[in-house]
């Protein structure tokens, strides 16, 4: 475990590997070397480059470093569930080399003090990049503004109420208009409380059923609606984080198509689990917000694939287990999803469902753009941060199999196909067989 | 689905009772026969048989309920077991030990079965995936998903009157099926005795999203919607629905979804009268009807008796490997 | 064999057994209970024959069976029906076949729930060997003798017919 502000001293070749770089438009069988921690060549070495360090990625992939556009590391504050150091252990073993965590911590991230902490711990354990996104109203309660400025000064990448609402409308036009002041993104969550009130699970057949509280479609389509309207009228970059209806993907698609700068992604789990993965009182499928209807998982599939969603994320939420134990509307609710990102994403390129190159991108160079980064490339000079991957290895997700602290996952027991190898962060090898 | 497999046992028998969805017609059917025979002994002079003699039964109320605890109470006495009965109000549960921890509480004290009672939909089923193998749970009623036991003693009460071919049957269930447990169990359980039509009558507030994959057909207006019924189902309207915004008062619900001696003669002459109880008189029906010739709202206390002492027996004797 | 073909016979043979019995040990006024449901047949045809003023009393004993959890509800139940007190009365208790005696066991059992007979007497129409507990009857119609896997079964109430069967 090297700290990462140093970079690393070896040279590294990293050979026989079909390198996938879509930032780049790169994809092919070529060599990459690293030395300073940084990538100085894909293809031919350069004249007296000798590795001190050789990679065999024969029959491998060699990407860049996963961005996870949305993470809970759990600290500060719940290190009951997760700490920084076990899941950034995770992260590695997941690929993944940045990771960024919604401000709902507790405390919430509201002063540079808050971002230091966590930029000082994922240091020191130093397994993946930690970026954080700032509150943007003050305690995340929704009525006065935070700090915003300070905030960005301090290096967070975006600003968001995460799933808080906010008082009204006023206060959010206030809140996003003061955002823009600073060319902050603002990351949404898109959601009317009063509509989705006490739900717990998609009001459709399922939940009528189960006598579930329901969140109907409405919850999310209107709130995307006004926050729609609030962008156009502030002009402030937006992100929707983690669509699951076709409706709202459809009125993202056309706010898009009519030059409005607005992004979303979408998290794995909703393009696998549906309504009727909670037909049995489920706990580790009660996630916010619910998982909807067959229909919706296709179009949220077919959104992915032509790009309205430019990012895929894991929405990592790892719990004890206490938070699961319950009837399922008192549990908590949140998968933990670091450990599966990377396999669940490839299983889509086997169900056709995308293209293994635009995959890529949706887990690189998407989420890196929309995160204001210069992360998730190979480029020349860029930090050699690099996911090493071997797609046709297949294996069971077990407790012993996993990295994360958290064990809540309704994909547990399943076989998956695809594993990270070797994980290089700023050159260090962070994670390997 | 594992609904079915928590509730069956490995020889097909009953082992906890949660919810009539994943049961077949058969155990269903099953099930009345059964309370059938018990319906003598609570005609007998010795009104006690000693099957469940020397084993404990315990009455996990988290929600308050007098009646319901009641009726189990008595079953369970009338079957010789021992009865423990504990309400956990919100306040202990505030106080920090978890359903679990109350659970594991009590299995340490060696009970043999749970009848539990519980404000969040799936309580009773978790509870039921929690209990050491020899342990059966009933479920009593968990938020708004399921009372089982009030489906069957409707559904024995049904075959009593009119006999067992449910074929022939037009039932209307009316009231606020949104939130009704007790609702959803008996549309459920209609619909496995092959009921010919199953109707829901209530305003669009009061009636669940895509509640035709109930199974059921739908009406807003009350005398559409009762019309040639054989049986008439009336559930109980809660007074926190007019905060809610789900209806403006008790009495315009009353005065368009109210039954009425006068609303009654759409129905067939002999049509039955069954409410869960306890009545709000003037608001579901008025007291006419409540105490009239059609109403067999009184028989069903007695039934859920013999349904109760039904479901318990076979419950408690499914064929698990338990310790002497 | 020839016996269990003429159980009218059986019944008479039964009948005047009885009352000598209850006569030589001062047994006055006993009250027939019989067994569901061969043992109410049984006590049907016994019950005109002895001149017993009180109606038959039927217990069904499916309640207080022990091998109950073994064979899991019996569903057609007849509730028992007992129309006087018990309490001081000498009860002919009568079944059909008497085998393993856990049906009489079931059946005192049960009759003790209802009140304190003065005595019991036990008559049956067929006893059959392989007693599991220590129970004999008063007063036997016949004794056969099987093998273990064959079982003797009455059926009726009109006619009465013995049969033997393999067991299935």
């Amino acid at each position: 475990m090297s700290p990462t502000n140093t970079p690393s001293t070896d040279t590294t070749l990293i050979h026989g590997g079909r390198v996938i770089d879509p930032a780049n438009r790169i994809d092919d069988r070529v060599d990459v070397c690293i030395a300073d921690g940084r990538i100085i060549a894909v293809g031919t070495a350069p004249d007296g480059f000798t590795p001190t360090h050789k990679i065999d990625a024969t029959g491998h992939i060699v990407c860049p470093g996963l961005v996870d556009l949305c993470a809970r590391v759990r600290e500060p504050g719940q290190e009951h569930k997760a700490t920084i150091a076990s899941e950034s252990v995770a992260a590695a073993g997941g690929g993944i080399t940045t990771l960024c965590c919604p401000p709902d911590t507790d405390p919430v991230i509201e002063t540079p003090a808050d971002i230091e902490l966590i930029r000082l711990r994922a240091r020191s354990s130093g397994n993946t990049r930690i970026v954080t996104l700032g509150a943007l109203t003050h305690g995340l309660g929704g009525e006065r503004l935070s700090e915003m400025a300070a905030l960005k000064q301090a290096g967070c990448v975006g600003i968001s109420n995460a799933l808080q609402p906010l008082a009204n409308t006023r206060v959010q036009r206030r809140a996003l208009e003061y955002a823009a002041t600073f060319d902050l993104t603002v990351f949404l969550y898109a959601n009317d409380h009063d509509l989705s009130a006490n739900g717990c699970a998609h009001e459709g057949k399922v939940a009528t059923r189960m006598g579930l509280p329901g969140i109907p479609e409405a919850a999310e389509t209107a709130a995307v609606a006004r926050d729609l309207a609030l962008i156009e009228q502030t002009g402030i970059r937006a992100h929707f984080c983690r669509l699951t209806t076709g409706r709202a993907v459809n009125m993202v698609a056309r706010a898009r198509f009519d030059g409005v700068p607005v992004t979303a992604d979408v998290a794995i789990p909703y393009l696998y689990l549906t309504e009727i993965d909670v037909s049995d009182f489920d706990s580790n499928c009660h996630v916010i917000p619910p998982l909807r209807t067959t229909g919706d998982r296709q179009r949220l599939r077919d959104a992915l694939q032509r790009g309205t969603f430019s990012a895929l994320c894991s929405d990592h939420q790892p719990h004890e287990p206490d938070a699961k134990l319950g009837p399922f509307p008192v549990t908590e609710p949140g998968i933990s999803g670091l450990d599966t990102l990377l396999p669940l994403a490839l299983r889509l390129v086997d169900e056709n469902a995308i293209e293994l190159g635009d995959l890529i991108h949706r887990l690189t160079a998407g989420p890196a753009t929309i995160l204001g980064l210069s992360a998730g490339t190979l480029s020349i000079d860029a930090p050699a941060d690099i996911c090493i991957f071997d797609p046709d290895q297949t294996w069971q997700l077990e407790p012993g199999t996993m990295n994360s602290n958290g064990l809540n996952t309704p994909f547990m027991g399943w076989e998956l196909k695809g594993r990270v190898t070797h994980t290089l962060l700023g050159g260090h090898v962070v994670h390997q067989p | 689905m594992k609904h079915r497999n928590l509730q069956i046992g490995e020889d097909g028998g009953l082992r906890h009772f949660l919810c009539i969805s994943g049961l077949n017609t058969e155990l269903l059917v099953h099930i009345l026969d059964t309370a059938e025979s018990f319906t003598g002994v609570s005609e007998q002079t010795v009104k006690k048989v000693p099957l469940l003699r020397g084993k404990t039964i315990v009455n996990l109320f988290f929600e308050a309920s007098t009646r319901t605890r009641t009726t189990f109470e008595l079953a369970a006495k009338r079957l010789s077991a021992d009865v423990l009965n504990i309400n956990i109000t919100q306040s202990a549960t505030a106080k920090g030990e978890s359903l679990l921890d109350t659970l594991r509480n009590l299995e340490a004290m060696h009970v043999d079965m749970f009848v539990v009672r519980h404000a969040d939909s799936g309580a009773a089923h978790f509870i039921a995936g929690k209990v050491a193998p020899h342990v059966s749970v009933i479920n009593a009623g968990d938020g708004r998903h399921s009372h089982p036991t009030q489906a069957m003693l409707d559904m024995f009460t049904i075959r009593r009157i009119k006999g067992p071919d449910f074929g022939r049957l037009r039932v209307a269930i009316v009231g606020d099926i949104m939130h009704s447990r007790v609702a959803r169990s008996q549309i459920n359980a209609l619909n496995l005795l092959n009921t010919g039509d199953v109707r829901i009558v209530a305003p669009k507030t009061l009636i669940p999203v895509h509640s035709e994959a109930l199974g059921v057909h739908v009406f807003h207006d009350l005398r559409e919607g009762i019309r040639d019924a054989d049986v008439i189902i009336m559930l109980r309207l809660q007074h926190e629905r007019m905060s809610g915004a789900l209806l403006p008062s008790e009495h315009e619900y009353y005065e368009l979804f109210g039954v009425t001696e006068e609303k009654l003669a759409v129905a067939k002459p002999d049509v039955t009268i069954m409410h869960p109880g306890p009545i709000n008189r003037g608001v579901e029906m008025d007291s006419e009807v409540a105490d009239g010739s059609h109403s067999v709202i009184l028989e069903q206390v007695t039934h859920g008796i013999a349904v109760r002492m039904a479901v318990m027996s076979m419950a408690m004797h499914h064929r698990e490997d338990s310790p002497e | 064999m020839n016996d269990l073909d003429d159980i009218s016979s059986l019944i008479v043979r039964m009948a005047d057994r009885l009352n000598t019995l209850t006569r030589e040990a001062g047994r006055d006024n006993p009250v027939l209970v019989g067994i569901h449901t061969g043992g109410v047949w049984i006590a049907e045809q016994l019950h005109s024959r002895l001149d017993i003023g009180e109606p038959l009393a039927s217990l069904d004993i499916s309640f207080y069976r022990d091998d109950f959890t073994r064979i899991g509800m019996n569903p057609v139940v007849k509730p028992s029906q007992m129309p006087f007190s018990i309490d001081d009365r000498h009860i002919i208790l009568v079944d059909d076949v008497l085998h393993t005696g856990r049906t009489i066991r079931a059946a005192l059992n049960e009759l003790f729930d209802y009140g304190r007979p003065a005595s019991i007497v036990l008559a049956v129409l067929v006893e059959r060997g392989g007693r599991e507990l220590p129970v004999e009857a008063n007063v036997v119609g016949t004794h056969v003798e099987l093998k273990p896997d064959e079982h003797i079964k009455l059926s009726g109430p009109d006619p009465l017919v013995l049969e033997v069967r393999q067991a299935p």
